[in-house]
C-alpha cells in the first residue's frame, strides 16, 4: 500500500506546472503576502510566471532553478505537515524507487503537457501546433482508463545475425559486381553528355523519346526541344504557358509526327518537318503522363488511371476510353506486333491489355493482370525478338525486374536489382537488356537474357535514371537523369568482326501521310 | 427479389471484424517484411484483395498472429477494443523503435432483424478497395521510414476499454511510446462499422 501512496506523491512531484492544491502555501509565497515591496520576491513571482509561460534558454540560470526546486519540496513537506498519515512509512526522505516508477510513460506526459503549455514556441506555427495536438490525441489517446494487454507467448525473435535486407535501399555499399567478363569491349564513361536544364524530377512521366529519323526530343519542363543525333542541331518545338509543363513524349513509327502529352490533361499532335501543331486532343481528367503509338492508334494514360485510345485519323479521336487503374499510368508500351498493350501504374499493378482483332485499339478488359510488383510499375519493355515476352520493373519499395510471357501469363524470372528501377530498354543489337536505376548508385546495368547476369554497370549520373531511349541504329543507350544531364553510352556497338549489313535508308514515307485530321 | 438484394449489400457486424482482422493480418505481415524484421526468405507471396502480399511462413509468428487477431477479432464484435499497436522494438536494449497504431471507431449502423443484429451498407468491393489502397500505402513508406539495422522484434499491443474481461494468456502492459517521435498518418478505411485509421510513428533524427 505504501507504495501507491509513493506513487501519488511521485505523481504530484512529476506535476511541475500545475498550481499547487493541497498543503500550506509556501513560504515563499507567505513572505511575499507580507512584504509585497520586497524586490527580491518580486523576482521570484516573476520569474515562476514565466517559466510556466515559456521555457526560454536565455532566462538566467537562477530563475530556472527556483520553480523546480519549489514544488519538489513543498508536497514533500506538506504531506509531512497535516497529519502524517497519508505516509505511513513516516519517513520525509525522498527514496526513489525505480521499479515502481514508469519512467517512460512519466516523461512522455510531461513532454506532452510542457507542449500543451506552450503554445506560443516561435518555431512552430499555430497550424503544426494543431496538427501535433491532433496526432498526440490520434497516437495516444486517453491512456489513463484505458487497459493495454498483450498476449503473454510471444512472437520469435529473428535468428540470430539476420540483416535487414533493407539495408540495399539506404545504403551506399556498392552491389555485388557480379560482372561476367564479356568478350565485348563496352566503354565505362558517357560518350557524350548533354546538359538537360528544368528536366522534370518526377518518377512518373516519359520525357524522351528518340525517333527513327535520329531526332531525339526532350521535353524539359514546360517546353520540346529537339536535338538532332547526326548534325547536333538543337530546335525548339513549344512551349506551354504559365505553370503546365509537358509529361509525356512519343513519337510514330516513321518519326514525322510527334505526340505530346500535358499537365492540362490534352494530347497534342506535331508535325516535326514543319514544327506546327497539327491536332489538341482531349479525353482525359488529368494529366497526361503515358503515351505510345501502335499504327495510327496513339494510346494514352493519365493522372486518374484512364487509358484513352485516340484513332488520329478520325473527327471523333476517342474509340475507346476506360478506367484501367485506380491510380496514375506511368507505363504504357504496345507489343511490337501490336497484339499486347501493357499498362503500369502507380497501384503497383500490371495490366496486359489484348488488341481488339482488326483493330489497332485495346479491349476494355485485361487478359492478364500482374499485382506481383511493391511498387509503382513505370518501366516496362516489350522484348524485340520474343513478341510476347515482357519485361517490367518496380519502383523502390520493390526493386525487381520481372519477365512475363503474354501468351501464358506467366512469370518467367525474377531479378533483385536491389534498388529503385526506373526504366528498362532492350537491346536490338545483342541478347541484353538494360535498365536505369535511382538510389544508391544512379547506375545503369545491362543484363544479358535469359541468364540476367549482370555485363557492365554503367555509372556516371549523380541522380537517378530516369528515362533511357534507344538510338535507331541500336548502337547507343541514352539516359535522362535527376541531375539535368543527358548521357550517351555506346554500350551496343555492333561487332565489327559481323558482317556489317548494309544500313539501309528508308525513305520515311508516313503511314499518317494525308491522313491525319 | 428485393430482400435478397438487400441482405446482398449490407456488411454484417461480424463480417466486418472479420475483414478488419484480414487487413490487420496482412498489414502487418507486410510490415514485417517490409521493414525487414525477419528475414526476406521467410515470406511467401499471396494474393489477397486484388494485391500481393508477403506472408510469413514462419510457424511461430503463424500461430502467434492467429491467437492475437482472433482475440481481437472477438473483441471487435463486442466493441471493446480501440487501439491496435504493432511495437517494434530492439532486442537488446529494449527501446521502441517504431510504432504502427491501428485505430478503431465504431460506427454505428442499422440494426435489422429479430436478433437486432447491427449492419452497415458498404459494397464488400468498395470496402476491399480501400483496404488495398492502405495496404499499398504500407509497402510505400519504406521511401521515408528510417532503416532498421539493428535486430529487432515485434509485439502487438491492444488498448482495451476498462470493462474488458482479460482472457487467460493476456497480459496488462505498459504502452511503448517513442521519445521525440515523427508521427505519418496513412489513409482511413471504413467498413461502415469499423473505421480504421493507421498511424506509423518512429524515432526522428
Amino acid at each position: 500500500m505504501s507504495q501507491f501512496a509513493f506513487m501519488n506523491d511521485l505523481k504530484t512531484c512529476l506535476k511541475m506546472d500545475d498550481p499547487i492544491t493541497n498543503g500550506s502555501v509556501p513560504r515563499w509565497q507567505k513572505k511575499a503576502l507580507e512584504s509585497s515591496s520586497s524586490s527580491i520576491n518580486i523576482s521570484l513571482n516573476a520569474s515562476k510566471t514565466k517559466a510556466s509561460t515559456s521555457l526560454k534558454p536565455k532566462t538566467p540560470t537562477k530563475n530556472n532553478i527556483t520553480p523546480k526546486k519549489t514544488p519538489k519540496k513543498t508536497p514533500k513537506k506538506s504531506s509531512a505537515n497535516r497529519c502524517g498519515a497519508t505516509t505511513p512509512s513516516a519517513s520525509d526522505r525522498f527514496i526513489p524507487n525505480r521499479s515502481a516508477t514508469d519512467f517512460e510513460l512519466n516523461h512522455f506526459k510531461m513532454i506532452q503537457q510542457q507542449q500543451q503549455k506552450q503554445p506560443t514556441d516561435e518555431l512552430t506555427s499555430p497550424s503544426q501546433i494543431e496538427k501535433q495536438r491532433v496526432m498526440a490525441g490520434n497516437l495516444c489517446g486517453d491512456i489513463d482508463n484505458k487497459r493495454v494487454l498483450s498476449f503473454q507467448t510471444k512472437a520469435p525473435p529473428p535468428p540470430e545475425g539476420h540483416q535487414n535486407s533493407l539495408k540495399v535501399v539506404y545504403s551506399h555499399s556498392k552491389t555485388t559486381p557480379c560482372l561476367k567478363s564479356s568478350s565485348r569491349y563496352i566503354p565505362q564513361t558517357p560518350d557524350r553528355i548533354l546538359d538537360a536544364p528544368d528536366i522534370m524530377d518526377d518518377y512518373y512521366l516519359n520525357l524522351i523519346d528518340w525517333s527513327s529519323t535520329n531526332m531525339l526530343a526532350v521535353a524539359l519542363n514546360s517546353s520540346v526541344y529537339f536535338w538532332n543525333a547526326g548534325t547536333g542541331a538543337i530546335e525548339q518545338l513549344l512551349t506551354l504557358e504559365g505553370s503546365d509543363y509537358v509529361c509525356s513524349l512519343a513519337w510514330t513509327q516513321d518519326g514525322a509526327h510527334l505526340a505530346v502529352g500535358t499537365s492540362m490533361s490534352t494530347t497534342q499532335l506535331w508535325d516535326c518537318t514543319t514544327l506546327r501543331r497539327l491536332r489538341v486532343m482531349d479525353g482525359h481528367v488529368a494529366r497526361v503522363c503515358s503515351l505510345s503509338w501502335n499504327q495510327y492508334v496513339l494510346s494514352s494514360g493519365s493522372r486518374s488511371g484512364h487509358i484513352v485510345h485516340h484513332d488520329v485519323r478520325q473527327r471523333d479521336h476517342a474509340v475507346a476510353t476506360f478506367a484501367a487503374h485506380s491510380q496514375e499510368v506511368c507505363g504504357l508500351k504496345w507489343s511490337p506486333d501490336g497484339r499486347y498493350l501493357a499498362s503500369g501504374a502507380n497501384d503497383n499493378v500490371l495490366n496486359i491489355w489484348p488488341s481488339v482483332p482488326g483493330q489497332m485499339y485495346s479491349e476494355g478488359q485485361p487478359i492478364y493482370s500482374f499485382s506481383q510488383h511493391q511498387a509503382a510499375v513505370k518501366a516496362v519493355a516489350w522484348c524485340p525478338w520474343q513478341p510476347s515476352v515482357l519485361a517490367s520493373g518496380g519502383g523502390t519499395a520493390d526493386r525487381c525486374i520481372r519477365f512475363w510471357n503474354c501468351n501464358t501469363g506467366v512469370c518467367l524470372n525474377t531479378v533483385d536489382t536491389k534498388s529503385q528501377v526506373c526504366a528498362l530498354l532492350w537491346s536490338t543489337t545483342y541478347k541484353e537488356i538494360v535498365s536505369g536505376h535511382g538510389y544508391a548508385n544512379n547506375q545503369l546495368i545491362l543484363w544479358k537474357y535469359p541468364t540476367m547476369n549482370k555485363i557492365a554497370e554503367l555509372s556516371g549520373h549523380t541522380a537517378r535514371v530516369l528515362h533511357l531511349s534507344m538510338s535507331p541504329d541500336g548502337s547507343t543507350v541514352l539516359s535522362a537523369g535527376a541531375d539535368e544531364t543527358l548521357r550517351l553510352w555506346k554500350c551496343f556497338i555492333p561487332d565489327p568482326a559481323k558482317k556489317k549489313e548494309t544500313t539501309e535508308t528508308k525513305v520515311a514515307t508516313s503511314i499518317l501521310q494525308g491522313l491525319l485530321r | 427479389m428485393a430482400t435478397q438484394q438487400l441482405t446482398k449489400n449490407c456488411i454484417s457486424l461480424k463480417g466486418s471484424a472479420s475483414l478488419v482482422k484480414e487487413y490487420l493480418n496482412y498489414g502487418v505481415n507486410s510490415i514485417l517484411y517490409q521493414r525487414g524484421i525477419y528475414p526476406a526468405e521467410s515470406f511467401q507471396t499471396e494474393e489477397h484483395f486484388g494485391i500481393t502480399t508477403f506472408m510469413s511462413s514462419n510457424e511461430k509468428i503463424k500461430e502467434f498472429l492467429t491467437n492475437v487477431l482472433t482475440q481481437i477479432e472477438d473483441w471487435l464484435v463486442k466493441k471493446k477494443v480501440e487501439r491496435i499497436t504493432l511495437v517494434i522494438n530492439d532486442v537488446k536494449t529494449k527501446e521502441t523503435l517504431e510504432r504502427w497504431d491501428f485505430k478503431v471507431q465504431y460506427e454505428v449502423g442499422v440494426t435489422v432483424g429479430k436478433e437486432g443484429e447491427e449492419t452497415g451498407k458498404k459494397e464488400l468491393k468498395e470496402i476491399q478497395k480501400e483496404i488495398r489502397d492502405v495496404l499499398r500505402q504500407i509497402t510505400a513508406t519504406i521511401s521515408f521510414l528510417p532503416l532498421l539495422d539493428r535486430l529487432c522484434s515485434f509485439d502487438i499491443l491492444v488498448q482495451t476499454v476498462q470493462d474488458a474481461d482479460v482472457p487467460q494468456l493476456w497480459d496488462e502492459t505498459q504502452p511503448c511510446f517513442i521519445t521525440n517521435s515523427q508521427e505519418v498518418q496513412l489513409r482511413t478505411f471504413s467498413t461502415s462499422l469499423h473505421r480504421m485509421e493507421t498511424f506509423v510513428s518512429y524515432k526522428g533524427e
